[in-house]
């Protein structure tokens, strides 16, 4: 399953290839001369606790419209020319791909500024909940650095 | 009718996906998370203390906002997307 506002934003249970997203981005202009990406996984260990594994719910239609907002506020304000943002949501195994912000554009400066603040605005407008399994139970993720 | 949804720890909280309620043809948050007091107290004393955040048909609002019949209630628990 896969909800989609446009092709470079998507909310997805299906992994993603990294590799296939730099390759999709190249194509948005000739001009593309550096590429930021930003690939966050599951980890083990969370606040000393032993994670099995994770899962993420998302408000649908709202968080698809918050990552759309983050894509063109980053292209807006950071002069990028393009970013891909993919979340995925339901069971996510430990070292499994969770979320990809790829920046592009004609320097590398932008691309890491503009990956940067977008990783941290969707943790904090974007409607997604991380729930993590450990050996004492389930546990909604509440505070994430 | 009014539709409140319920997501992530607050769906366990409140043992339900969403609720419907009728408060007229338009009421405030405040008037809302009183009536959710009555079944759902934690949740209500949630709103009311900012605790969490709420959006009407996909827009974040504040404790004072206008809520019209048929409109789509969250109740939105601290994010903790990304990593």
């Amino acid at each position: 399953m896969s909800t989609t506002i446009d092709s470079n934003i998507r909310i997805q249970q299906e992994n993603f290839n990294v590799t296939d997203e730099i390759e999709a981005i190249k194509n948005a202009s000739k001009n593309i001369g550096g590429i930021t990406t930003f690939l966050g996984t599951g980890r083990e260990l969370s606040k000393g606790e032993n994670i099995s594994k994770l899962n993420f719910e998302h408000y649908p239609k709202m968080a698809e419209k918050k990552l759309a907002e983050i894509r063109l506020q980053a292209i807006k304000e950071y002069g990028i020319i393009e970013m891909i943002i993919i979340h995925r949501i339901g069971e996510i195994d430990i070292g499994e791909n969770i979320v990809l912000i790829v920046a592009a554009s004609e320097h590398r400066k932008e691309t890491f500024k503009a990956c940067e603040w977008a990783i941290a605005e969707l943790k904090r407008t974007t409607p997604i909940w991380k729930r993590e399994t450990t050996s004492t139970g389930e546990v909604w993720v509440q505070d994430t650095p | 009718m009014i539709t409140v949804k319920y997501f992530a720890t607050l769906r366990s909280l409140a043992g339900k996906d969403e609720d419907q309620f009728s408060m007229g043809s338009e009421t405030t948050l405040v008037n809302l998370s009183h009536e959710i007091s009555k079944t759902i107290p934690k949740i209500g004393e949630m709103i009311l203390g900012k605790k969490v955040m709420v959006s009407v048909n996909l827009n974040v609002i504040s404790l004072d906002a206008i809520i019209k019949d048929g409109d789509e209630i969250a109740i939105l628990p601290p994010f903790s997307g990304g990593i």
